[in-house]
């Protein structure tokens, strides 16, 4: 099992360590639930070293493997694009970053090593960092915990020294908080986060990063989206560039602009349910009739909404805002409704 | 005094002076299961044979089942846990019980352990 560079800070804190893409990484510290409200009030740090840094130095190969315009993306400016394959399934989705001399990718930890072989294998060349640290500082006080960074504006991208440490920050994150992502040598990254918590950050896990990050309705790869999922049908329209889409010149464009023509058999929605039970990965969804219309890709208790929230899939027809559907628990029908996304506001700074 | 006894999947049994056990989860099983959101408890009423699932407790990420620790007849259970889910995470082993039960065979509390053992049993599990 792998551990990340601040593997030694996280059992100093006393987490809870889970095994989470070959990585065993901090669940909790002290509790989901007081570190998902420390992010949402305050500021909260996560360790997302784990995840897999990259450098690009040529934008054109890169290009033709992403629905994205990331060759007009200007320097010191990031991008979520995603990586489709022929059939326009997402292999994976992304962060791009360009900064000037490269560009910097950011990929799931999961997906990171398949990632690296499909770029290579379509002439891209690719540079792993995969040794790199990365922090999340994410929450309403994240830029007076990080002043240095404070003049970036949501999905900025720059190099910068943070207590004497080369950094690349971002200005973004996957919390639907205001805050910065901070990648680092993997041999500073413990003096970095120690740095952040002495200035008040609290530090979270993995478990406030996802009841956070489906609160925002932000997609989680490996449950909402996968290789068999077309970027339309997981909502994820908005980094298709139309220029792109008429070129026509990237992987999957094809399936891409047929999905977005005929529209998708099943479409990702948000779901609110009534009562307090969540309805987890994999339940089924109905319509009240009891007529099998789709399933939960991820769910959890929101503690913000103090109420049980669901991304899944639905038909087509089934996926209108306010449609009455049924999530079957534990044998029983859970009433919910399709509510528009995210379930909470995101807080970005523009 | 009641004799508390422990089950290998983490619950706590209070023989009490009625003859009736009383049910919960202990403060490891609480731990393990973070912030708890939902309960659902069994029907009063109900038989329940040992290691049956007769009531789940809902933390923010995941749902976990509680075993019946021994064969018995449900005879009430702890209403306020419903209404205050985060009891059973302050008090696991006091007002946070889950259900009282009337045992099939009173003898078969000797099946569980006692403190000790429970301690060491969780000792193994580190």
């Amino acid at each position: 099992m792998a551990k990340t560079p601040l593997d030694a800070l996280h059992r100093r804190l006393g987490a809870r360590i889970v095994e989470f893409a070959g990585y065993e990484m901090p669940l909790q510290y002290q509790g989901i639930m007081a570190e998902h409200q420390a992010c949402r009030t305050k500021v909260a740090l996560f360790d997302v070293s784990h995840m897999g840094q990259a450098e690009i130095a040529e934008i054109a190969a890169f290009s033709r493997l992403v629905p994205g315009e990331i060759a007009g993306l200007k320097p010191g400016r990031q991008r979520y694009t995603m990586l489709l394959n022929e059939m326009g399934g997402i292999l994976d989705d992304l962060m791009v970053a360009n900064l000037g001399s490269h560009v910097q990718v950011v990929l799931n930890a999961s997906r990171k090593e398949a990632d690296v072989v499909h770029m290579r294998s379509h002439g891209v060349a690719v540079t792993t960092r995969f040794d790199r640290a990365l922090l999340a500082l994410q929450g309403p006080k994240a830029a007076e915990t990080l002043p240095e960074a404070a003049a970036l504006k949501f999905m900025d991208a720059a190099p910068m020294q943070i207590g004497g440490i080369d950094c690349i920050v971002t200005r973004s994150g996957y919390t639907g908080e205001d805050g910065f992502e901070i990648g680092c040598a993997g041999f500073d990254g413990e003096t970095l986060a120690e740095l952040l918590l002495a200035r008040g950050a609290i530090p979270a896990g993995l478990g406030a990063r996802d009841s956070l990050r489906l609160e925002a309705g932000l997609c989680l790869y490996g449950n909402d989206i996968d290789e068999t999922t077309n970027p339309v049908a997981a909502g994820l329209g908005f980094a298709l560039s139309k220029k792109r889409l008429a070129q026509g010149h990237f992987l999957g464009a094809a399936a891409v602009n047929k999905a977005l023509a005929e529209g998708t058999a099943e479409i990702l929605v948000g779901i609110r349910l009534e009562g307090r039970v969540p309805a987890r990965a994999g339940a089924e969804i109905r319509l009240s009739g009891g007529e099998a219309v789709g399933r939960v890709t991820s769910g959890v208790f929101s503690p913000t909404l103090n109420a049980p929230i669901a991304l899944g899939y639905v038909r087509s027809d089934c996926a209108k805002l306010g449609a009455t559907l049924e999530l079957i628990v534990r044998d029983k029908p859970l009433a919910g409704h399709v509510t528009p996304l995210p379930f909470v506001p995101h807080n970005y700074v523009r | 005094m009641s004799q508390i006894f422990y089950s290998k999947d983490h619950e706590w049994i209070a023989m009490g002076t009625d003859g009736l056990v009383t049910v919960g989860i202990t403060d490891h099983a609480q731990q393990a299961l973070g912030d708890i959101v939902f309960v659902e408890l069994p029907e009063p009423g109900r038989s329940v044979a040992k290691g049956e699932a007769c009531a789940v407790v809902e933390s923010v990420k995941a749902a976990s089942d509680v075993y019946a620790p021994l064969s018995g007849t449900v005879t009430e259970v702890n209403r306020s846990i419903v209404d205050a889910p985060a009891k059973v995470n302050a008090e696991a082993e006091g007002d946070g019980w889950f259900f009282r039960l009337r045992l099939q065979d009173p003898a078969s509390l000797t099946e569980l352990m006692d403190r000790a053992a429970y301690d060491e049993f969780l000792g193994t599990l580190a």
